[in-house]
């Protein structure tokens, strides 16, 4: 067995919308350049833990967390981390396309002009690259100074995760990301899933089992802001090891 | 079927929607008389002399030349004083209030100055400014139509930025971007149609205000693009002249009347227009 270079690990973490105890002392090695999965019920924290990683939290009142969150060795949560630069760092894309009220090129940009300063023709690359990253280079090449917003919906989210990819993340947060689109748009985005990990460490929220199953390498099974059972997918989807999460991904419960 | 229900429903039905056409019917006839009133005695006085004379002595022949830019100079300085303060305020509001004590409060006196009788404004302005200075001017005008313009464009500003979905805050977050940056680049972007809606509707008000400039613009019979001398506006021209006894006055009056009835309609107009090219979402 090669050895396994952890990328992201949780030690014993909680997590606080004001008084409710949403995510309750969670443990976790997320590996690199592999896709880890979180399922679960809604309402299981897994979107808060995923949330936790780049701390996005912080933009409400009232949340507060403990405990550590380790990138590379080092406490994200701690007071002196910059979070803007661990965003740049760990990269998301949500359940819904937000693309920005620009043009489809502004849209990439944005991400990178905020920490590289790239020539013209560098820049064009970088937008090129990213958009065939995302497998919408075709698409919208001819259009690129037209509003984001013109896309159709599952363009708008490949748009957003070539724009978080073209930032250079190290980390890939997403958040439901096929939960607003059809059986085709969902299908491309598994694929670029495939295909970013090469690069990326993956860490992806969905409610959907099949799709945990089609692309992750681990699973974490969360109920009720507890980490119920963490593993290979392949052992969590044919030997669960608890109860629980066996009856979650058979369907009785959940 | 029980079909006597079904007839009292169709009755009640009709009748209902009878009582709604009448009594709009009832309140469109009015503003259609003033418009027609308005049309049929300012048309009359319309001429190329109302935008190149100034205003006449009674009995002379004359124009609203210099009523008409110290209109245009005042809600022009109104406005550019006003807009800034109203917008940073409003995004202050919708962007930084979520914490403490500032914001609601800041909220709460801008209602109260956005209900504030106009006059009190002037009068206001009259006592900070005109007297500390010692004359009427086109700048006291200007500062008391700007305090007419920060609380609406506050309002617009703040209610237009709220719309914007915090996804895509978060978004534009996640990219690691700073507050600033999220507001200026896409917050402010997405609302901008709104908050320039919000702009326009504050010019429409101002532009056909007279109690504030009654104490601070004051008048001026003569031609003045000094905005520290008193200024001659529309509104005042057309209280004084509509007031005096002399008919070339009157028509005068009626003519500005319709000039800012129709500016004011066309800023409303361009700004239903704006407010109606969002960016489409879904």
């Amino acid at each position: 067995m090669t050895a396994k270079k952890t990328k992201l690990e949780v030690k014993n973490l909680n997590f606080y919308y004001g008084s409710f105890h949403a995510l309750k002392g969670v443990n976790l090695e997320i590996e690199a350049k592999k896709v880890t999965a979180f399922i679960g019920p809604s309402g299981c924290g897994k979107s808060t833990l995923l949330r936790t990683f780049n701390r996005m939290f912080e933009l409400y009142p009232g949340m507060r967390s403990e405990g550590e969150i380790l990138l590379d060795g080092n406490n994200i949560l701690g007071r002196d981390v910059d979070v803007n630069q661990l965003r740049a760092k760990v990269g998301m894309v949500f359940q819904k396309p937000t693309p920005f009220p620009m043009s489809i090129y502004d849209n990439i940009t944005f991400g990178v002009k905020l920490y590289e300063k790239l020539s013209k023709a560098d820049m064009d690359d970088r937008v090129e690259w990213a958009l065939r990253k995302a497998a919408l280079w075709e698409e919208v090449k001819d259009k690129l100074r037209q509003s984001g917003n013109s896309l159709s919906g599952g363009q708008q989210q490949r748009l957003c995760i070539a724009r978080a990819v073209a930032a250079k993340p190290e980390v890939l947060l997403l958040d439901e990301p096929t939960s607003a689109l059809d059986p085709i748009s969902t299908a491309h985005i598994e694929e670029l899933i495939h295909e970013l990990k090469q690069d990326y460490t993956i860490a992806i929220v969905t409610h959907n089992m099949q799709q945990a199953a089609r692309v992750s390498d681990y699973t974490a099974y969360m109920y009720l802001g507890e980490m119920v059972e963490f593993g290979a997918t392949d052992d969590i989807f044919t030997a669960p090891k608890k109860k629980a999460t066996e009856d979650y991904i058979t369907g009785k419960f959940g | 079927m029980n079909t006597s229900i079904y007839r009292r429903r169709r009755f009640t039905n009709a009748f209902n929607m009878t009582a709604s056409m009448l009594t709009m019917a009832f309140g469109l006839f009015w503003l259609a008389w003033i418009l027609y009133t308005l049309l049929a005695y300012g048309l009359s006085g319309i001429s190329a002399d109302v935008f190149t004379q100034i205003t006449p002595p009674p009995g002379s022949a004359g124009g609203l030349a210099n009523a008409i830019y110290g209109s245009l100079l005042m809600t022009l300085f109104g406005t550019l004083i006003g807009t800034p303060v109203g917008i940073l305020a409003g995004i202050y509001l919708a962007e930084y209030g979520e914490r403490g004590w500032l914001a609601p409060a800041t909220r709460f006196i801008n209602d109260i100055l956005l209900s504030a009788p106009s006059i009190v404004i002037g009068l206001f302005i009259y006592e900070v400014y005109v007297i500390s200075v010692g004359h009427f001017s086109g700048w006291a005008g200007s500062l008391a139509l700007s305090l007419i313009v920060i609380p609406v464009v506050i309002r617009t500003t703040e209610n237009m930025l709220r719309l914007v979905p915090n996804s895509l805050r978060e978004a534009a977050a996640a990219l690691g971007a700073p507050r600033w940056k999220v507001i200026m680049y896409v917050t402010l972007r997405s609302a901008k149609a709104g908050v320039i809606t919000g702009m326009l509707l504050a010019v429409a008000r101002i532009s056909g205000e007279t109690a504030p400039l009654l104490f601070t613009a004051l008048n001026n019979q003569f031609m003045t693009l000094d905005m520290n001398q008193p200024m001659a506006n529309l509104p005042v021209v057309i209280f004084q002249f509509a007031m005096s006894p002399y008919e070339d006055w009157h028509t005068l009056a009626w003519a500005g009347a319709l000039l800012i009835t129709f500016s004011v309609l066309s800023l409303n107009i361009i700004a239903r227009w704006l407010g109606s090219q969002k960016t489409p979402s879904h």
